[in-house]
């Protein structure tokens, strides 16, 4: 069995407020493991990243970051940790460069200028580093964050939503500075709305909902039952049934008859709709309209625990 | 304790010090400047010897400590309030480092800086009016206990502070008019009697005097009482500091 490196249990959080944030969350996250955090806005995802990386107090039950207990260990546990924040905030004066090298030495590590180098090189952030923070972009300044939690060599990183407000091929450098640090055995927990995100990077996933854990799935389990299309043929005779002959298809009928639904997963590669179509010309039923429709995080949210929302 | 946390930590708050000379040392050399050419040169020809000292060298230790205590207040306090305005604040709570760090590395640097503006301004002085030192020592202990109690303070008004008009109001509405009236420009018996007993439920007098007895061994109240209320002051920052560390009070939810 892997050993893991995220050992969470009986996790409980309530604001002062008296909102209860997190419920009951247990986890387990094994070493080199991309484990993707999913659910709707306010779901708990950050509260849940900041009680592990000691920004939020837990109200109760125990989190273990590398065996260290991360509130009687916290110095041992948060050296293992780098955090990347779902907010923008870097110190406006700083120069690139001096802003990573300041996170190095307040995570207790000596000062080693080549280190920080190749971080920000890593990064494409070299060009950048005589540069005041306040002066670059808004998807610069994501990367310098990023710099700045990789600069004291962590074990568990933490990415509250990183690619918001990222241009596509920026999102694909950092998945590929992700994929990099999995290699060096690093283990990354992030958060995304994006489904595609998730199903390029992640090894598992985990859906929270109203601050508990709805589900935790292999990746590929997770994303048949996910990524449900449905193919809308509206037809122009109205049908009584589906005929004999298209039983191989998953197929309904709605609208008094008036339109047919195939219903297929987008990553099943045995998807079959020029066969389909081709069933339907021979059989002599003939169709005005065609569209299709792929089911929004948020309604899969929605389905996967039950609709109880 | 982690000392490359303390170290990094103080060396980018002094950093921070040269990107903003002109605001943290150039200005309060003015301003002091200014108060010698009001009070001592325009006012203090009129006024013969206080203690037997020159008005203008009488002044020199009191507006040392009104720098000391109000450039303390107000490096500590937006030393630590900026990131948490700004929300940087996120790394000095995940990093694996503690309050107490926290509080020394940023207490530490604004002690230090207005510790060094004293020396600069007292420097500054020198070029106005003749300055004994009495009793050196002594005058360098009150200098770091002053410094060290009043960034505490600072430290303290920056952590509760959830908004900059906060982070002004004690310093505008206590501790200005405190040293204002703490005996900076005056010697307590120049005041009518009555003063005279109201004014010592004053904190600053006690500091002033003491401070101006290391110059030039004349006090208003004993040295003994200048030391321990200072003491006292220091003390009782230490104990709120301690409270907010038990309690995680306003920097964790
Ligand atoms: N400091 C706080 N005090 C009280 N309630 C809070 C606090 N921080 C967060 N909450 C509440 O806790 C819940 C979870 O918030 P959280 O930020 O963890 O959600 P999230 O899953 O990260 O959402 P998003 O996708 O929008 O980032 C929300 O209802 C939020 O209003
Ligand atoms: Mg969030």
């Amino acid at each position: 069995m892997t050993e893991s490196v995220i050992d969470i249990k009986g996790l409980y959080k309530t604001y002062d407020s008296g909102f209860s944030a997190l419920q009951d969350i247990n986890l387990s996250i094994p070493k080199g493991e991309i484990f993707a955090l999913l659910g709707p806005n306010g779901a708990g995802k950050t509260t849940l990243i900041n009680t592990i990386c000691g920004i939020v107090n837990p109200t109760g039950g125990s989190i273990r970051v590398n065996g260290y207990d991360v509130v009687r260990e916290f110095r041992k546990a948060r050296e293992q940790i780098g955090l990347v924040p779902q907010e923008l905030t870097v110190e406006p004066f700083a120069k690139v460069f001096s802003t990573v090298k300041f996170s190095r030495g307040v995570f207790g590590k000596a000062r080693d200028d080549a280190h920080v180098e190749k971080v920000l090189k890593d990064l494409s952030l070299w060009d950048k580093r005589d540069t005041i923070t306040r002066e670059i972009s808004g998807g610069m300044k994501r990367r310098v964050m990023i710099a700045k939690a990789l600069a004291h060599e962590p074990q568990v990183l933490f990415l509250d939503e990183p690619t918001a407000g990222v241009d596509v091929e920026l999102r694909r450098s950092m998945w590929n500075v992700v994929r990099g640090l999995r290699e060096h055995g690093v283990t990354i927990v992030l958060t995304t709305h994006y489904l595609e995100e998730a199903e390029q990077m992640a090894d598992r996933i985990g859906v929270i909902q109203n601050g508990q854990i709805a589900l935790v799935e292999a990746k590929t389990a997770l994303m048949d039952k996910l990524g449900q299309k449905r193919l809308g043929v509206r037809l122009a005779e109205p049908l009584h049934a589906v005929p004999e002959r298209l039983a191989g298809y998953d197929l309904t009928l709605e609208d008094d008859g008036r339109r047919l639904v195939y219903t297929y997963s987008a990553h099943d590669d045995r998807a079959r709709i020029q066969p389909l179509m081709a069933e339907l010309d021979a059989a002599g039923i003939h169709y005005v309209d065609i569209d299709t429709q792929q089911s929004s995080l948020e309604e899969i949210f929605v389905d996967l625990v039950g609709g109880n929302a | 304790m982690n000392w490359h946390a303390i170290k990094t930590i103080y060396a980018a708050e002094m950093a921070r010090t040269w990107r903003t000379l002109f605001q943290s040392v150039v200005s309060p050399i003015i301003s002091t400047s200014l108060y010698f050419v009001v009070f001592g040169s325009a006012i203090g020809s009129r006024i013969n010897e206080v203690q037997g000292v020159s008005y203008g060298a009488f002044i020199v230790p009191g507006l040392i400590m009104l720098s000391l205590m109000t450039q303390g207040i107000s490096n500590a306090s937006f030393a630590i309030y900026f990131p948490k305005f700004i929300g940087t604040i996120y790394e000095l709570l995940s990093a694996p480092i503690s309050f107490v760090e926290i509080v020394i590395s940023y207490v530490g640097a604004a002690a230090t800086k207005s510790a060094a503006l004293g020396l600069i301004i007292l420097g500054t002085a020198t070029l106005f009016v003749d300055i004994q030192i009495a009793h050196p020592f002594w005058m360098i202990a009150f200098l770091v206990l002053t410094t060290v109690t009043f960034s505490l303070l600072g430290f303290i008004i920056g952590i509760w502070a959830d908004n900059f008009e906060k982070l002004t109001i004690i310093p505008l509405l206590i501790v200005t008019p405190l040293t204002f009236l703490g005996g900076t420009f005056y010697s307590l018996d120049m005041l009518p009697a009555l003063w005279q007993k109201i004014t010592l439920i004053n904190p600053v007098v006690y500091l002033v005097s003491g401070f101006r007895w290391s110059f030039y061994d004349t006090a208003d109240v004993s040295v003994g009482l200048s030391l321990g209320m200072i003491g006292l002051f220091l003390a009782a920052c230490i104990a709120v500091v301690a409270w907010i560390f038990k309690t995680g009070y306003r920097l964790k939810s």
